[in-house]
């Protein structure tokens, strides 16, 4: 135990929203972790499945109402369209510095080593099954396995 | 600041990585590789000239792009770099860090 220097050697990410911008947050952070050797592991849950759910992946939208840094009155974010042109106008920002998009960054995610697990108490409230969500989903668990996963010394855990 | 790196004094950074390409050769990559407890194959030799290439073109590097680099898949850039892959593998290059976060 002495001889730990406080470096960082693994992170847990728990991803509960499946807001375009916090879905890329964890992603980025995830990947940014393996591109420096440390491991990565991310758990999904609530709203955060949505980002492994087959269907749902493609169409994750920016929140615009709610979101203070949209810096538009509340009331015009809840206008027919305006997430939707939200959404397009940050797609094409993140086409442009080579952000690849859900489906191709879970790919990465993967082939990076990161680990993907689904919370077993969303799924059952959501009523998803195994083969709704991403196939390359490592499994489904629940928050104990998931904190064992964990289990070490320098592992860090993030809520987003 | 300059370090000796297998018998040739070359230019490097703070961070070790050379900042004169052109003082790259076989056996500074092939001990850079030993310090990063790597074992230089083939296939590290067909991924390190694929780097050095895009450097040259001042092509920005990322993992997404070596993973569409029809040279070596993310998989297979993580197994022969296992541990932080691009950083590793353009210090063994001797080219720049890239600035990437993705």
């Amino acid at each position: 135990m002495n001889e730990f220097n406080g470096e960082v050697k693994k992170m847990m990410i728990i991803l509960s929203k499946a807001t375009l911008e916090n879905v890329y947050a964890a992603f980025v952070l995830a990947n940014g972790a393996r591109m420096e050797g440390i491991e990565a592991e991310m758990f999904f849950t609530f709203f955060g499945l949505e980002a492994v759910h087959k269907k749902k992946l493609e169409h994750l939208h920016v929140a615009t109402v709610g979101n203070p840094a949209m810096h538009m009155p509340t009331m015009l974010g809840g206008l027919p369209g305006m997430e939707a042109l939200a959404t397009s106008m940050m797609k094409k920002e993140m086409e442009r510095i080579d952000m690849p998009d859900v489906h191709e960054f879970l790919e990465i995610l993967t082939a990076s080593g990161v680990k993907l697990w689904a919370c077993k108490l969303a799924m059952d409230m959501f009523h998803y099954k195994k083969e709704n969500m991403y196939d390359d989903l490592d499994g489904i668990i629940t928050v104990g396995d998931f904190y064992k996963q964990g289990s070490g010394v320098g592992t860090h855990m993030l809520f987003i | 600041m300059e370090k000796v790196i297998a018998g040739n004094t070359v230019a490097v950074n703070d961070e070790g990585y050379m900042t004169n390409m052109s003082q790259w050769n076989k056996e500074i990559a092939e001990e850079l590789a030993k310090e990063a407890n790597i074992t230089l194959t083939e296939r590290h030799w067909e991924v390190l000239a694929y780097i050095q290439n895009e450097v040259k073109n001042e092509a920005p590097l990322s993992i997404r792009k070596i993973g569409k680099s029809n040279v070596v898949d993310i998989k297979e850039f993580y197994q022969l770099f296992p541990v932080a892959p691009l950083k590793t593998a353009t210090k063994i290059a001797g080219v720049p860090k890239p600035v990437s976060c993705i």
